[in-house]
C-alpha cells in the first residue's frame, strides 16, 4: 500500500535529514548574528527618528511659547510706556497747576501789598490832606477872622463857600 | 505613450487568459485518450513521453544535469548495515547516462532515480533496500546548501551594513532593498499575528521566509545554479512544516491546550464532541502548510513543463510560437506565486503561533 504511492509525496528520508540539518544552520547562524542586529538597528533607527520627530515637535511648541511670551512682553512693555506716559502727563499737569497756583498766590500778594501799599500813602496822603486842611482852615480862620464879620450874610457864604472848598479835597 | 503601453498590456493579459480558458477545455477533453498513447504507442516507437519527461525535471536527482551531455555528478553517502558508504555518483551510470551497478559494500543501481541494492540474481533486494539509509548529496540537498551560503553571505553582509552604517544612517545598496522585505516580515506578518510578543518568533519567520522564498526563486530558473525543485519537493516542506508544528506546540500556554482538549464555554457533551476534532486540528495545520507550498509550486512548475512540452509533442518548431509565449507568461505568475507562498507560509506559521500564545482576555475578564 505505502509502495504504491506517488514518489512525488513521498518524503525522502535523505532530504528531511539535510533539510533539517540546514534550516537549523540557518536558524541558529542568521538569528544570532544577522536577524537580532539587524532587528535590533532596524528598531533603534525607529525609536532615533519617532524620538527626533517628538523633539522637533517640543521645540516647536516651545518656539510657540516664546512667540507668546515675547507678545505678552510687548504688551506690557506697551502698557508700561503708555503708564509711564500718562504718568509723566500727570506729572507735569501738576507742576504746571502748582507753578500757576504759586504764580497766582505771588500775584496777589504783590496786588495785595500794592493795595496795602496804595491804602497807606493814600492814608499818608489823606493825613497830609487833612494837615493841609487844618492849616488851610486855620489859615482861612485866621483870614475870616481877620475881616471880622463886617456882614453876616457874607461871613455865612463865605464859610459854604470854604466849607465846599473842603469837601471837594 | 504611458496609456497605450497599459492597454497593450491588459490586451496581452485578456487574450493570454481566454487562450488558457479555452486550452484547459481542450486539454480535458483530450486528456483521457493520452496517456494510453504515450504509454502503447510512446514507448514502443521510443516516442517523446510527457509525463516521463515532466516529472523526472521535478523530481530529485543523484546527479546535476548542466546541460547537454553534461552532469554534475555528486557525493552519494548510504548508511546500510554494512556500514556507511560513500561514492560518486558518476558510478551510477554509464556514458549514455543508462544506470549500471556499482559494487561497493554491495551492488548498488538506480531503479526509478531511487538507489536500491540488487541480488545476485540481478534483481532487487527488497530486504536490503528497505534498510537502506539513503543521504546522498541530491540536487535538492546542494541546491538548499547553495541557498543556504546564499542566504548567509547576502545577512550577514546586511547585518554588517548595518553595524557600519549605524542607526542615523539611512540603509545603502543591499542593505536598502532587504529591509522594507524584513520589514513587511515584521510589520505584515508578524505583528499582527501575533501580537506584541512577535520579537521572539522573528528570526524563525525570517528564516523561513527567505528561505522559502530564495529556494522558489531558484526553482524557475531553467539552469544550472537553479533548476531543482526543492520547494516544491514534499520532504522540504513537510521538514518546513514540522518545525512550525514544533515551535506553535512548544509554545502553547494552558489557554491554547483548554481549547482543545476542554473547550470552555460549552456544554460537557459538546466538549467531549469537539476534543477530538480540535485535536486533528492541531495536525491538520502543519500539514496543510505542507501540501500548499509543495502543490502550487510543483503545479506551476508541471504548467511551465507541460507547455514547453508542446514543441515535441507536436513536433514542430512553430508550436514554439503559441509555447514560448504561454511559458514566459506562467513564468510571470510563478514569480508572484513564488513570492505569495512563501508569505502565505510565513503568515500561516505567524497565525498558528499567535494563536498558541494568544491570552483570553474576555475569559479572566469573568474572575
Amino acid at each position: 500500500m505505502l509502495l504504491e504511492i506517488n514518489p512525488l509525496v513521498l518524503p525522502d528520508i535523505g532530504l528531511v535529514f539535510w533539510n533539517t540539518v540546514a534550516f537549523l544552520i540557518l536558524l541558529i547562524v542568521l538569528g544570532k548574528f544577522a536577524w537580532k542586529p539587524i532587528l535590533k538597528s532596524i528598531r533603534e533607527r525607529e525609536t532615533g527618528i519617532a524620538d527626533a520627530i517628538a523633539s522637533a515637535e517640543k521645540v516647536k511648541a516651545e518656539m510657540a511659547g516664546l512667540v507668546n511670551e515675547n507678545e505678552a512682553l510687548m504688551v506690557k512693555a506697551r502698557e508700561e510706556r503708555a503708564l509711564m506716559i500718562k504718568e509723566a502727563k500727570e506729572a507735569s499737569d501738576k507742576m504746571i497747576a502748582t507753578a500757576k497756583d504759586k504764580a497766582k498766590s505771588e500775584y496777589d500778594r504783590i496786588v495785595a501789598e500794592a493795595q496795602h501799599a496804595i491804602l497807606q500813602q493814600k492814608n499818608a496822603a489823606l493825613t497830609d490832606v487833612k494837615n493841609q486842611v487844618g492849616s488851610l482852615v486855620i489859615e482861612v480862620a485866621t483870614k475870616v477872622l481877620g475881616r471880622e464879620l463886617a456882614n453876616k450874610a457874607d461871613q455865612e457864604n463865605y464859610i459854604q463857600q470854604l466849607a465846599e472848598a473842603v469837601k471837594l479835597n | 505613450m504611458g496609456m497605450a503601453a497599459k492597454s497593450i498590456k491588459s490586451l496581452l493579459v485578456v487574450t493570454f487568459s481566454l487562450f488558457i480558458l479555452l486550452f484547459s477545455n481542450r486539454i480535458q477533453a483530450s486528456e483521457h485518450p493520452q496517456p494510453e498513447q504515450a504509454n502503447t504507442e510512446g514507448h514502443a516507437k521510443g516516442d517523446f513521453n510527457v509525463t516521463k519527461t515532466i516529472l523526472e525535471h521535478i523530481k530529485d536527482d543523484h546527479s546535476w544535469h548542466l546541460g547537454g551531455h553534461l552532469s554534475l555528478p555528486l557525493p552519494v553517502i548510504l548508511y546500510t548495515e554494512k556500514g556507511l558508504e560513500v561514492f560518486s555518483s558518476a558510478h551510477l551510470v554509464d556514458e549514455h547516462h543508462e544506470p549500471i551497478v556499482y559494487s561497493g559494500n554491495s551492488n548498488y543501481k538506480l531503479v526509478e532515480g531511487k538507489i536500491k541494492i540488487m541480488g545476485d540474481d540481478g534483481s532487487i533486494n527488497t530486504k536490503a533496500s528497505g534498510k537502506l539509509l539513503d543521504i546522498s548529496i541530491t540536487k535538492n540537498v546542494a541546491t538548499l546548501f547553495l541557498t543556504v551560503i546564499i542566504l548567509l553571505l547576502v545577512f550577514l553582509k546586511v547585518a554588517a551594513a548595518y553595524k557600519n552604517t549605524g542607526t542615523t544612517n539611512a540603509p545603502k545598496g543591499l542593505q536598502s532593498f532587504m529591509e522594507p522585505i524584513i520589514l513587511f516580515v515584521r510589520d505584515g506578518v508578524a505583528k499582527p499575528n501575533i501580537g506584541h510578543m512577535y520579537e521572539r518568533y522573528m528570526p524563525f519567520l525570517l528564516s523561513i521566509f527567505f528561505l522559502i522564498l530564495i529556494n522558489n526563486f531558484l526553482g524557475l530558473v531553467p539552469f544550472f545554479p537553479g533548476g531543482a525543485n526543492v520547494s516544491g519537493n514534499i520532504a522540504f516542506t513537510m521538514t518546513l512544516a514540522v518545525c512550525v508544528f514544533v515551535v506553535v506546540n512548544l509554545s502553547a500556554n494552558k489557554n491554547y491546550w483548554q481549547h482543545i482538549f476542554w473547550m470552555p464555554g460549552m456544554h460537557w457533551t459538546m466538549k467531549l464532541f469537539l476534543a477530538p476534532i480540535e485535536l486533528i486540528g492541531v495536525f491538520t495545520k502543519p500539514i496543510s502548510l505542507m501540501i500548499r507550498l509543495f502543490a502550487n509550486i510543483t503545479a506551476g512548475h508541471i504548467l511551465v513543463l507541460s507547455l514547453i512540452c508542446l514543441i515535441f509533442i507536436f513536433k514542430t518548431v512553430v508550436a514554439s510560437a503559441i509555447a514560448v509565449p504561454f511559458a514566459v507568461f506562467i513564468g510571470l505568475i510563478e514569480l508572484l506565486v513564488a513570492f505569495l507562498q512563501a508569505y502565505i507560509f510565513t503568515m500561516l506559521s505567524a497565525m498558528y503561533i499567535g494563536m498558541a500564545i494568544e491570552e483570553h482576555h474576555h475569559e479572566t475578564a469573568h474572575h
